[in-house]
């Protein structure tokens, strides 16, 4: 048999027992007893509209913290594997001419890009959105930059502050939940006032921890971008 | 339809999933390979959050004084997915560059020049 045939038929087993699955799920009459727990109390105890902020910034902040480390370490991996000689980096690269459709458009967007990144990530804990959301606009703004200049060189200098500083404060915050007396523990957002829900200044330290994870996100996006953008050559 | 959403969204999260594998298994190119792994990253994304969908229900966000406003959808496999999308991207990035790598030194993206590892 070929291997084709092989994956073709591997791929209808799988369906196969798929379809089981499928015809128990009965669409969705009830939410989950946590979700039930999170969408009762929620607004009451981290003072955020959005459910899904208060998840994943406070009651599972711990994860977001491993899944920084994970984007942090993906990071590194890549600008150790593509690390490229110093002759290579500068202006002896061949690359892709690029139209001036792009060039000229991306003058005009990049600002307005940024802008709604910043506000994703300031209104995370009211609207939908948040560090991560944030973060990645922001980073498509950088990709806009690159793919209209290639040649554009990062400060690395202000990249690395930036990350190594906003990640330093995503722990600081979490240790000062500690550190301070029944106020939650670890990465609680209590060490704050939590104000009137709704407000920009509310729900204790998620707005602060948002913008932390914003800007070390995106910074970091960045940074795996202009590696692969530092490393391409069209010889 | 809208009775049927949460159905019609898992069966479109598992025709994506088998999609995915079968690129993931049957592709020669290593890009194509990628952009498989990628496609069932989003099918399994797209099963989690069906699952978590409620008939007639809104995003979990409250309104200004902070009551509920109609039905919810389970907030907790939306904030699974959140984490399950960036790591996504995360190992997809890390995939690219180790391609980018095999590239210089062999300059072939074919599965089939690879046997170092071959038994």
């Amino acid at each position: 048999m070929s291997k084709k045939g092989f994956v073709v038929l591997l791929m209808v087993a799988v369906a196969v027992g798929l379809f089981p699955l499928f015809l128990s799920f009965n669409g969705g009459n009830q939410i989950s007893d946590l979700g039930q727990h999170y969408v009762q109390n929620g607004v009451e105890e981290t003072g955020a509209q959005n459910i899904v902020a208060s998840i994943v910034v406070t009651y599972r902040g711990l994860d977001t913290l491993g899944e920084v480390t994970i984007l942090f370490l993906v990071a590194s991996i890549i600008s150790f594997f593509l690390s490229i000689a110093k002759d290579d980096r500068m202006e002896n690269r061949t690359l892709k001419s690029v139209t001036e459709v792009l060039t000229t458009s991306s003058q005009a967007l990049v600002p307005i890009i940024i802008t709604v990144g910043a506000y994703i990530l300031v209104n995370g804990h009211l609207t939908p959105g948040g560090g991560f959301q944030g973060g990645a606009v922001i980073a498509t703004g950088i990709l806009l930059i690159f793919l209209a200049n290639p040649k554009h060189q990062l400060n690395h200098t202000i990249i690395h502050w930036v990350e190594s500083v906003s990640g330093m404060a995503f722990v600081a915050i979490g240790v000062l939940g500690v550190l301070m007396m029944d106020q939650g523990g670890f990465l609680s957002n209590k060490i704050l006032s939590l104000g009137t829900p709704g407000e920009l200044f509310s729900a204790g330290a998620i707005p602060l921890i948002n913008v932390f994870l914003g800007l070390k996100v995106g910074t970091e996006l960045s940074n795996v971008l202009g590696i692969y953008v530092e490393s391409q050559n069209e010889k | 339809m809208d009775q049927y959403l949460g159905q019609v969204v898992l069966a479109i999260g598992f025709i994506l999933a088998i999609l995915g594998l079968y690129g993931l298994l049957s592709q020669k190119n290593l890009i194509k390979i990628i952009l498989g792994f990628s496609i069932f990253t989003t099918g399994v994304n797209i099963v989690m959050v069906a699952i978590g969908y409620v008939k007639g229900g809104t995003a979990p966000i409250m309104d200004a004084e902070g009551n509920a406003v109609g039905v919810f959808v389970d907030p907790v496999p939306q904030a699974l997915v959140l984490t399950s999308i960036v790591i996504g991207l995360g190992v997809t990035a890390l995939m690219l560059a180790y391609v980018m790598k095999l590239y210089q030194d062999k300059k072939s993206l074919n599965i089939n020049d690879y046997k170092d590892l071959k038994w």
